[in-house]
């Protein structure tokens, strides 16, 4: 929200929208001025193709919509555009984005500044339509930077700071905009809009990136030896790890402009707590709600936003926890056949290998399949951590929170 | 160019120089190479037409054979190129082409 202080002339030629995240992102798109929009439309992400569709065909996005017949399509077709100078974008969830995978690879590989936002959803077998992070966990080692937005607020920003991210010569990799199918995809919210003057005065359109040009001609997409493949997969890496400046620079000019900034990680009444729970999109405004309630209880909580998933945030991370006996980590994906099974509980041990204070991880797999989590759930869980922790009570496995047939 | 460090290559494997494969050192790919036997060949061209890399040569050299017979053009192959496939030596109808073992040919 925009506090008072902040407020200046440039901030106020926003308008305000009642907007689902998946209008927002087709919304930031436009103020964004792409040119080239290839997506292949799957639920819940339906919504952001279809209002781009609208867009272009009523005038107010001046781009190519290309039709595609599949995911792996659509992310190859805006590569091509983007390769000739384009700045493009597309969009997907769950299956499409698995089917996506080796063209994951391909982006960054090629080191190509697109933008694609992610409605997560479960994958199949059993189909499932519903929530779950399932689809960008499995993507987590293809190279792209992933931001992942709790509301549609800061899906809108973020489509935009993907932009002012990817296209910096300092990192030049594909970036990914997720958040939560349904529960936000699908819910209207109030979203403050900046308009097509996003473009002039935070991203301005400039071709950074080498591009195919019959004036100066270029290969793209050569084959390497293995003398040299190492070399390419190793830049890459160092070009993700150093991002995570570019997006830091990124959220505090978008504030300096507009008002409002996410940071790398958020924490809520964090600074006295002993134990928090750490979440990521929609879960984190139930859980502040629930940090309250267990407040109110006498018990000393927290809560923790993660919002920059790839590069990760090691450091951020570990100032905000260090000093806590137990962090709860939720995640809504499996990591099968390793303990714990949460793949975000597995980043955070690892982050935290080599360092001395630290507090206990507790992995929680929860909302699977869009499992229903209320506020008293997340309440439980706070109860059942600190409880734990006075007994020094810690499962080496995850706590698969709501499954029929298991008791916590 | 020599390349050294991950930090000299290009970024994402682009290669600003196009047409630069002419350069290109396929040598480390070849276990064995082909020796054309001048005497043997009959100058039928069918290693030339059947060679998928365009390693072998037509050379405009005028050779004579020690039984007298002169041909105008001389064939040869380009080593730089040459990935040692051996399709020529197979397809050759007077068996003029042999496989070399390498580390052989090289002594």
């Amino acid at each position: 929200m925009i506090s008072e202080k902040k407020l200046n002339s440039k901030q106020r030629k926003g308008e305000v929208k009642p907007l689902n995240s998946n209008e927002a992102v087709a919304e930031a798109v436009k103020d964004a001025d792409v040119d080239v929009v290839a997506a292949y439309p799957i639920t819940p992400q339906t919504i952001v193709v279809e209002t781009l569709a609208e867009l272009i065909g009523n005038g107010e996005l001046n781009a190519e919509m290309i039709h595609v017949e599949s995911e792996h399509s659509a992310l190859s077709a805006v590569i091509g555009a983007s390769a000739v100078g384009a700045r493009v974008f597309t969009a997907t969830a769950s299956q499409g984005l698995a089917l996506m995978h080796e063209v994951l690879h391909i982006t960054s590989g090629l080191r190509l500044p697109v933008v694609m936002s992610v409605a997560m959803r479960a994958l199949s077998a059993p189909i499932s339509i519903f929530n779950d992070q399932s689809d960008i966990m499995n993507q987590r080692n293809t190279g792209w930077i992933t931001i992942i937005a709790s509301s549609a607020q800061e899906a809108y920003d973020s489509i935009l700071q993907a932009y002012k991210i990817a296209e910096n010569p300092k990192v030049l990799l594909p970036v990914m905009v997720s958040y939560d199918g349904y529960v936000l995809s699908h819910t209207i919210e109030r979203v403050e809009t900046v308009g097509k003057s996003v473009v002039e005065e935070y991203i301005p359109k400039k071709v950074t990136w080498n591009t195919l040009d019959v004036k100066d001609p270029i290969t793209m997409g050569t084959i390497t030896s293995p003398e040299y493949y190492y070399e390419f997969k190793y830049a890459q890496e160092r070009a993700l790890e150093e991002s995570l400046s570019v997006i830091k620079s990124a959220d505090e000019e978008f504030e300096r402009l507009y008002g409002r900034s996410y940071g790398i990680i958020e924490g809520y009444k964090i600074e006295d707590a002993e134990v928090a729970l750490l979440a990521t999109s929609s879960y984190y405004t139930n859980l502040k709600v629930a940090t309250d309630l267990a407040r109110k209880e006498g018990l000393k909580v927290g809560t923790i936003k993660l919002r920059v998933f790839r590069p990760f945030p090691r450091e951020e991370l570990y100032s905000m926890i260090k000093d806590l006996q137990v962090l709860g980590v939720i995640d809504r994906a499996i990591a099968f056949g390793q303990k714990p099974s949460g793949p975000i509980a597995n980043d955070i041990a690892s982050a935290l290998q080599y360092k001395k204070d630290k507090p206990i991880i507790q992995s929680i797999i929860a909302g699977i399949g869009q499992r229903r989590m209320l506020i008293e759930d997340f309440v439980k869980l706070y109860r059942m951590l600190v409880k734990n922790m006075n007994e020094k009570k810690f499962y080496e496995e995850s706590i698969f929170y709501g499954v029929k047939g298991i008791e916590f | 160019m020599k390349l050294e460090k991950w930090s000299d290559f290009p970024l994402g494997g682009n290669i600003k120089d196009p047409g630069n494969s002419i350069e290109n050192d396929m040598s480390g790919w070849r276990s064995e190479r082909p020796i054309i036997d001048l005497e043997k060949c009959v100058r039928c061209r069918i290693c030339w037409t059947y060679c998928p890399e365009g390693a072998i040569l037509e050379l405009d050299k005028e050779y004579k054979t020690s039984s007298g017979r002169v041909y105008k053009v001389t064939y040869a192959v380009d080593y730089q190129h040459c990935k040692g496939c051996g399709i020529c030596a197979n397809e050759c109808p007077v068996k003029a082409i042999q496989m070399v073992p390498e580390e052989v040919s090289i002594k």
